[in-house]
């Protein structure tokens, strides 16, 4: 039997009954902390109810927790979970001098995704996948991207970082079918984002057309469980507008499916803004502070803080740790953006 | 019986003429269904539509009725309220049929006088929005409400027209001279009202789906009140002739009639807005209201200044035109639908139009001069006008 279904649908039936009166109250007290225990695996006590006289009062019960997909992610969908640690380090060969040459496949595709809880979105992808790979390397190393146009559209890649004009995905354009190499080395160390020059610009990106290289430096960062994050906006129904937003992809994954972490666990996150058509997305980070590397081109951080503002292509690197267990959310402090889907939690264990 | 006269070949040539068209056209219809219709279809899928026809307020939720106005089926997904995904509750189905409706149940904790913005995605990612312009309490079909809806539709409807019909003494004392002028005001007037709710349907047709053909259904219930009245006129009108009665009184009863669905039009647009809180009905607004229908009592009794008629008829016809307001606004109010608000003001134009139709023939038979002197021009222009000026009371 799954107790946990049964209890998510009392819950959404009983604060619908519950519309009728005072008397409700109680029974969606009851019913959201039936889904909150669900939610958390009946362990983290979050803090979303208020006591006010003896009765213990829901605090937004219909929208702290978004909605539950109807239609879970499934085929032709995306699995940002696996997503968030995977790193395409290229294939490896070691020249006679000693350095490093890594050689990367990348395909542009057009692709119906599964972009928000049963809405597909007629996507224009890397590799398959939105938003397109994390590629890795470290400074110096001679990189390789074999790049193949399997979409309808002509496309590029214009990769950020320091390369030579004829490598910089503006006029090379590659038609249908066609392919073309990128051959550049990766410098400086940092994070960049990578997406398609063609215009018009505008829809291009927005329609996926965009992932992230992370360079490291030669002597790597500290250990840490790192993770990429990219946020962007969906523009579903194609109108030049988003209608949801997310980071990797699908609108709500993370408040759905909380990304788990332990007390003391150093986090590096990866976070690069590809948002079209808003003016900046942000980050913000709860009962916690983060240091702050813009860029990534630098090994100290700039600040300590639990926000931060980036305009489309910008990007930077987030450390941190929890200190203790619990519930934590992590969101746009954007409200709206936070609202259409840009939102998730870590579940952090001690 | 191979022995067949020639009619019954005939007979049996006339039946099988009946019934092949309608095989044939079987036939076809089960081809196009399995594969037939492949050579037309395009690989792009028609646009979804979806309608948001009704919004309702209730405490701490949010309630729509929608329908599949497009030509395939749709299916809902998210619901966003002000640029927030918000939980939903479909039924019966998140699935629908063409042409099928479904109710939508937002839990959402809606603040009283606050604009709204709600949003319904489809699997596609189109998008389909309604605002609202103020949040308020749907009225439930309740004694108070009933009685409320009773009161305005008295005020706008009944109480306006009795008073014009208290003009009847006056209207008498003028002289014969000024009887067409009466008749030719009351035209300007009645034409004057059917071209404000030929308006005011086209404008509500306008943003309803294409689905429902709402113009030409309007064009139905247009002629449809024009054709029945027109011939419930002319059989009442004979009889009342061969009994030697008073046809005047045809004709006002007839005026009633049509202004009567007018004012039942009127009814459902002022319980329509009221109920969804897009017109306070203040004072002013009233007496607009008021000021303007008593226009219509004039034009009731503007046929009967040669007659004999007993106060019994008179209150029956104040009651036949401004009684369906009280209706209207109860419709309106309960159960408001665009498309059946145009319907009943393309009826209550038809029945203006044939009431029009009516005056002009009765003034054609009697008057000696030209239809077109000069009085009757400039009661007419000035009905029109006093109805413009009145008119101008009720837009706020």
């Amino acid at each position: 039997m799954n107790a946990s279904r049964f209890s998510r649908r009392s819950f959404l039936s009983s604060s619908l009954l519950s519309l009728a009166g005072v008397a409700g109250l109680a029974r969606i007290a009851n019913g959201c902390m039936e889904c909150l225990t669900e939610k958390l695996d009946g362990k983290f006590p979050i803090g979303k109810t208020r006591v006010a006289g003896d009765d213990i009062i829901p605090v937004s019960a219909e929208n702290i927790l978004p909605p539950k997909p109807y239609q879970a992610p499934q085929e032709g969908s995306m699995d940002p979970m696996k997503y968030l640690t995977s790193f395409d380090y290229g294939t490896v060969t070691r020249q006679a001098d000693g350095s490093v040459q890594r050689e990367y496949h990348i395909w542009a595709e057009d692709k119906e995704l599964m972009a928000a809880p049963g809405i597909k979105f007629p996507a224009w992808v890397y590799n398959g996948f939105l938003p397109g790979p994390t590629l890795r390397a470290t400074e110096g190393d001679r990189l390789l991207v074999h790049f193949e146009n399997r979409a309808t559209k002509p496309h590029t890649i214009h990769f950020h970082g320091i390369h030579a004009a004829n490598m910089d995905g503006v006029f090379e354009i590659v038609p249908q079918g066609k392919n073309f190499t990128y051959d550049f080395t990766a410098e400086p160390f940092g994070l960049f984002p990578f997406h398609c020059h063609m215009m018009p610009l505008r829809k291009h990106i927005s329609r996926g057309l965009y992932g992230t290289l992370i360079v490291d430096p030669p002597a790597p960062r500290p250990p840490a469980t790192e993770m990429i994050m990219v946020m962007h906006g969906i523009d579903t129904n194609l109108d030049m507008e988003n209608d949801f937003y997310a980071v990797n992809g699908y609108a709500n994954y993370y408040a759905e499916n909380p990304i788990p972490l332990n007390v003391g666990e150093k986090v590096r996150i990866y976070l690069t803004n590809m948002t079209e058509f808003d003016l900046v997305n942000n980050f913000h980070l709860h009962a916690n502070m983060f240091h702050y590397y813009p860029s990534g081109t630098s090994l100290q951080p700039a600040e300590l803080t639990d926000t931060i503002n980036l305009c489309q292509g910008q990007r930077g690197i987030l450390e941190f740790s929890y200190k203790f267990p619990g519930m934590y959310m992590f969101h746009a402090h954007t409200s709206e953006f936070a609202e259409l889907g840009w939102m998730g939690f870590f579940n952090v264990k001690a | 019986m191979n022995t067949t006269s020639p009619p019954r070949i005939l007979n049996r040539l006339a039946v099988v003429s009946a019934i092949a068209p309608l095989i044939l056209l079987g036939a076809l219809v089960y081809w196009f269904f399995h594969g037939g219709s492949r050579l037309i279809e395009r690989i792009v899928p028609p646009i979804e539509e979806v309608s948001i026809r009704r919004v309702e307020f209730a405490p701490g939720e949010i309630k729509l009725t929608i329908r599949n106005t497009g030509p395939m089926p749709v299916e809902m997904t998210l619901v966003t309220v002000d640029e927030a995904i918000w939980k939903a509750e479909f039924s019966p189905d998140r699935r629908l049929a063409r042409l099928q409706e479904a109710t939508v149940r937002i839990p959402f904790d809606w603040v009283e006088g606050d604009p709204y913005k709600v949003a319904l995605f489809t699997s596609t990612g189109l998008s389909f929005e309604k605002e609202i312009a103020v949040a308020t309490d749907t009225p439930k079909p309740t004694a108070r409400m009933f009685w409320i809806f009773a009161a305005i539709g008295a005020y706008v409807g009944i109480v306006p027209v009795m008073l014009g019909i208290l003009w009847l003494p006056f209207l008498r004392g003028l002289s014969r001279h000024w009887f067409n002028f009466l008749l030719s005001l009351t035209l300007g007037l009645l034409v004057f009202l059917g071209i404000d709710a030929l308006k005011e349907g086209f404008e509500i047709a306008a943003r309803l789906p294409g689905a429902f053909s709402t113009f030409t259904f309007g064009a139905i219930g247009f002629l449809l009140a024009f054709l029945v009245i027109t011939a419930l006129d002319t059989a009442v009108r004979a009889r009342v002739a061969a009994r030697g009665g008073d046809t005047a009184l045809v004709l006002a009863y007839t005026i009633a009639f049509g202004i009567g669905v007018h004012n039942l039009g009127e009814g459902l647009a002022i319980g329509g807005a009221y109920a969804v809180g897009e017109i306070a009905l203040g004072a002013l607004l009233l007496i607009g209201f008021t000021i303007h229908n008593t226009t219509e009592g004039l034009a009731i009794v503007s046929p009967l200044t040669r007659s004999q008629v007993r106060i019994l008829h008179l209150g029956l016809l104040g009651l036949l035109a401004g009684g369906p307001a009280i209706l209207g606004c109860w419709l309106g109010g309960f159960t408001y639908s665009d498309f059946w608000a145009v319907f009943f003001l393309a009826v209550g134009a038809g029945a203006i139009s044939q009431v029009v139709w009516s005056i002009g023939k009765q003034m054609m038979a009697t008057s000696t001069g030209s239809l077109f002197h000069l009085r009757n021009a400039s009661g007419f222009l000035i009905g029109m006008l006093l109805m413009y000026a009145t008119a101008l009371l009720v837009t706020a």
